[in-house]
């Protein structure tokens, strides 16, 4: 059991296998997926058919489109914009920060390296909350970076409460999903090709782009996927880091939801699972070989 | 080299940024008085505190509980589950990995309220169990993908060889299969017991108003501001982390580093 | 250290007295671990050299530092007169083919093909016209398009080979380039190379562990072991006249037996004494001897030089391969007559063909022990 390879699930989705022999000659093992079986149909297939149900219905489960359009009012569509501006920034910043880090991390030794990797993964292990609520510690009026700077005679920065605290902890939570992958991707690049590169002519800059960045998208699409889902949809970081002066997409079905607007709160989230679909489709476009990053 | 110089100093910004917070957590567990910014001497007397405290420690042996037990049962189901699509023809095969993907690719969120609606469509008394059943349902897939690969690598004869040597069936899975794969069933328990303990989303959606897990707790006290007693219980589960991932990797090199006989 | 002696040329070889290559006191170490101690090796121009040894010997070191991979410790790398130690490998004018290939695989066969050309802005004329030209001299005519993981092990070799020569080098670095592909594929394939090396002109450096392929396709084998340089000489030298205990016993299977040099021209092996060519030794001192297998005649007991039982006998198509106990060794025979188990013979062996050798004075000189 490798610390590395459980974080890297966190990472990972499945890929189907191309040679499937499994396990010869056990005929009963199909049934083995019973339970499985009917707890997938139960608690995911079934689920989702409910929240469309609910989506797509007003309280007297009459039919209606109104849950699905209320997405078009201004304050709703000013939550998904916001969210949609503030998860695409977090993820191209991570993206920019995680790439060369996993780059670097790459190209050290491997006991040197592992331990970097266990570096770069353990605050992946502290409670989300508590991490969050830790830079509003950091952030806050009265928090420790202020108090810094009053020391130093400089002038207190704003920042919580306003979108640029709540990228800042988008980037902090997701960082560590956005590196995974890539350094995933770029160890198992065989050194023997980046050698085949410099033999043939390649300088540094020009084997980087030809041959190490086509090679790690799948990486950097998994990390993407990995960043900008739960930043699209993230309530939580809002709250903590944006008071109740940002309100996100995530934050507004929220709301429905502790309201009792269960059909409106669904209508949105139908809403909400459109844009993740065309996300995946359109990463999924790039990904050509359907394969994630594992570790494996 | 300059080169080196610099990335050096990128990797230490990077873990300067990570930490910052972490620190800051465990330096304010410490702190004398409750302010965030005021530095009032050093004390344990938060460590106490917490552990006097009955709604946190109800949430953390709540939150334990729970990843447990979703641990447990989601390695069975789907360790089960792994087996079975191992050893599929290529369509159902495909159709189960895409729907074992579904909770992972989704956000937290509709998972979540997914789940609170079938639970609510059902009359089903939101608590303890439905909780339970939610962790349960997303850490299967993490089970899967962990046995998984480690089935893929197996081979296929050994299995064959026991029935040849005469085991049955069962005698052969539980002797040859399992003491194979078995890394992978740890690695799946020990990520789902993960997933569930630092999962808040959902468990938000489906605990109805009497039980508290850890995160949950947690977050109903960032509005009332927080007290002093949860830096402690952060730094406590910061430590135990720690030492757990140092423990794990000591192990890892012992096992890495083979004994030479001859 | 070796000499190049004789300048028995390959069929067809165009090689030259040029020094295009010359290490001088090369010294690598990894760690605690030293690769290479004081090597010395010059390669002339049109050359076809391989560089031969078990694993571990430093072929593959000595291969990358020419390549530039790698930097000596000490040492230089001269290239046509200048020095080169310190020049990046995408300078050189070397290219290499890599054992496993190393194609990119996310690019087209012509892709990887045109890599070096795109990078020394070749007109797009130029690079399709050397495209084609690349894949017939390896006859793979129209597999512009493919991609790299649809081919077979042999196919991707030649494209790897189509990519490195299509850029024109002055030499070529091949590392163990034929491992990975089965007997009758290597044996085509050896063909192959000995006739692109002609038909280019290009030096060729070859590392392999093969002692077959070594000694099928050189113009010069240079023998390693732990660092050192064993023996340089063409195939038939090192073959026929091994200089030590370690070169005997790894090119080619032989009977190397501790005997003592009588006098000049006369060696005791096992108590009798053989007539046999070589002068110098000494007298009464200990030496090696080595007798191919191929080379020990068995006769009627009573005309051998010695006596022996045949204790084991297999078939292995171009002969038969016995083993025969005679004065306490057992001696490995190779004969195209079959002399079953039990019988009793006589062993001789042509004085031409006894070759004599110092005792190992270091532990690299030393047969190497296969523990099974």
């Amino acid at each position: 059991m490798n610390t590395e390879n459980v974080s890297n699930a966190k990472t990972q989705k499945l890929t189907s296998h191309k040679n499937g022999d499994g396990i010869v000659g056990i005929k009963s093992a199909k049934w083995l997926s019973l339970p499985y079986a009917v707890w997938m149909i139960g608690f995911i297939i079934i689920p989702l058919i409910v929240i469309v149900y609910y989506g797509l219905t007003t309280v007297d489960n009459r039919f209606t489109l109104d849950n699905i359009s209320a997405i078009s009012s201004p304050i709703n569509l000013k939550a998904l914009l916001m969210a949609l501006e503030q998860s695409l920034i977090s993820t191209i910043i991570c993206l920019l920060l995680a790439y060369p880090l996993a780059m670097i991390l790459s190209k050290s030794r491997m006991r040197s390296s592992s331990f970097i990797v266990m570096i770069i993964i353990l605050p992946m292990w502290m409670n989300f909350l508590l991490r969050t609520i830790a830079w509003q510690n950091l952030l806050e009026r009265s928090g420790i970076i202020n108090t810094v700077l009053k020391f130093f005679g400089l002038p207190p920065m704003n920042i919580i409460n306003t979108p640029k605290a709540i990228i800042l902890g988008m980037v902090y939570n997701f960082l560590p999903f956005m590196v995974l992958p890539i350094y995933n991707v770029l160890i198992k690049i065989d050194k023997d090709i980046i050698d085949a590169a410099r033999d043939l002519g390649a300088n540094s800059v020009q084997t980087f782009l030809k041959i190490i960045l086509p090679l790690s998208l799948p990486g950097v699409i998994s990390g993407i996927t990995m960043v900008f889902v739960p930043a699209l949809t993230t309530f939580v970081i809002s709250n903590i880091l944006g008071g109740s002066k940002i309100v996100l997409i995530g934050n507004v079905i929220e709301q429905q939801f502790r309201m009792g607007n269960w059909h409106v709160g669904s209508g949105l989230s139908l809403v909400l699972m459109i844009f993740i679909l065309i996300s995946m489709a359109i990463l999924s476009k790039y990904d050509k070989e359907g394969e994630g990053s594992g570790l494996w | 080299m300059v080169k080196k110089f610099f990335e050096r100093f990128y990797v230490a910004l990077i873990l300067i940024f990570l930490y910052a917070p972490i620190a800051i957590l465990i330096i304010l567990s410490f702190n004398g008085s409750k302010s965030r910014a005021k530095w009032g001497g050093f004390t344990l007397k938060w460590y106490r505190e917490l552990f006097k405290n009955e709604s946190i420690m109800n949430a953390l042996y709540t939150t334990l509980i729970i990843a447990v037990l979703s641990a447990l049962i989601a390695t069975i189901i789907g360790t089960a589950a792994a087996i079975a699509i191992n050893s599929m023809k290529k369509t159902p095969r495909t159709i189960m990995i895409a729907i074992t993907n579904i909770p992972m690719l989704n956000a937290d969120i509709v998972t979540g309220i997914s789940l609170m609606l079938l639970f609510v469509a059902l009359r089903y008394t939101l608590g303890f169990s439905s909780v339970l059943i939610s962790h349960i349902t997303f850490n299967i897939p993490y089970v899967i993908l962990s046995v998984l690969p480690k089935l893929k690598q197996l081979n296929p004869h050994t299995y064959e060889a026991a029935l040849d040597l005469g085991a049955s069936p069962a005698y052969a899975f539980f002797k040859v299969i399992l003491p194979d794969i078995f890394p992978g069933v740890l690695t799946g328990f020990f990520l789902s017991f993960t997933m569930s303990l630092d999962d808040f989303v959902i468990t938000h959606f489906t605990k109805g108003p009497e039980i508290h897990t850890l995160s949950t707790k947690i977050y109903t006290e960032v509005r009332k501001g927080i007290k002093p007693e949860i830096y402690a219980l952060s730094t406590l589960m910061f430590i135990t982390v720690l030492l757990l991932l140092i423990i794990i990797n000591r192990k890892n090199a012992e096992k890495k580093a083979p004994v030479s006989r001859v | 250290m070796g000499i190049h002696t004789t300048k028995l040329l390959r069929g067809g070889s165009t090689m030259t007295d040029n020094k295009l290559i010359n290490l001088v006191n090369i010294t690598k170490s990894y760690g605690d671990n030293v690769v290479l101690d004081d090597l010395n090796l010059y390669i002339r121009e049109n050359e076809f050299v391989t560089l031969l040894g078990p694993s571990g010997c430093g072929k593959t070191t000595t291969l990358r530092i020419i390549g530039g991979f790698e930097t000596p410790d000490k040492g230089q790398v001269i290239f046509e007169g200048k020095d080169i130690t310190k020049t990046a490998p995408n300078e050189r004018q070397v290219n290499t083919v890599f054992q496993k290939y190393a194609l990119f695989n996310h690019l087209t066969v012509a892709e990887n093909i045109a890599f070096g050309l795109k990078i020394k802005k070749k007109s797009k004329e130029y690079i399709k016209d050397k495209i084609k030209y690349a894949l017939k001299l390896v006859n793979l005519d129209g597999f512009e398009n493919r991609m790299p993981d649809s081919l077979s092990g042999g196919q991707q070799q030649r494209i790897a080979i189509a990519r490195a020569i299509v850029n024109e080098p002055k030499v070529l670095l091949l590392d163990e380039p034929l491992g990975a592909l089965d007997l009758k594929l290597r044996q085509d394939m050896q063909y192959e190379l000995i006739r692109l090396k002609n038909e280019l002109g290009i030096t060729f450096v070859y590392v392999t562990h093969d002692q077959e392929e070594a000694l099928t396709m050189s113009d010069t084998i240079v023998v390693m072991n732990q660092g050192y340089i064993q023996q340089i000489g063409t195939p038939e030298d090192i073959y026929n006249e091994p200089k030590n205990a370690f070169v005997a016993d790894f090119i080619g299977d032989s009977n190397i037996i501790s005997s003592i040099m009588v006098e000049d021209k006369l060696v005791n092996i096992l108590g009798a004494n053989f007539p046999c060519v070589d002068t110098g030794f000494g007298h009464n001192k200990p030496v090696d001897v080595v007798i191919r297998p191929e080379d020990v005649n068995l006769v009627k007991p009573e005309e051998g030089i010695i006596k022996g039982v045949v204790t084991s006998l297999l078939f292995k198509g171009v002969h038969y391969e016995m083993e025969v106990n005679a004065n306490g060794y057992d001696w490995l025979v190779h004969s195209t007559s079959l002399f079953p188990v039990g019988t009793e013979v006589g062993i001789q062996v042509d004085p031409f063909n006894i070759q004599i050798m110092n005792k190992p004075e270091s532990e690299d000189e030393e047969a190497v022990e296969l523990e099974i």
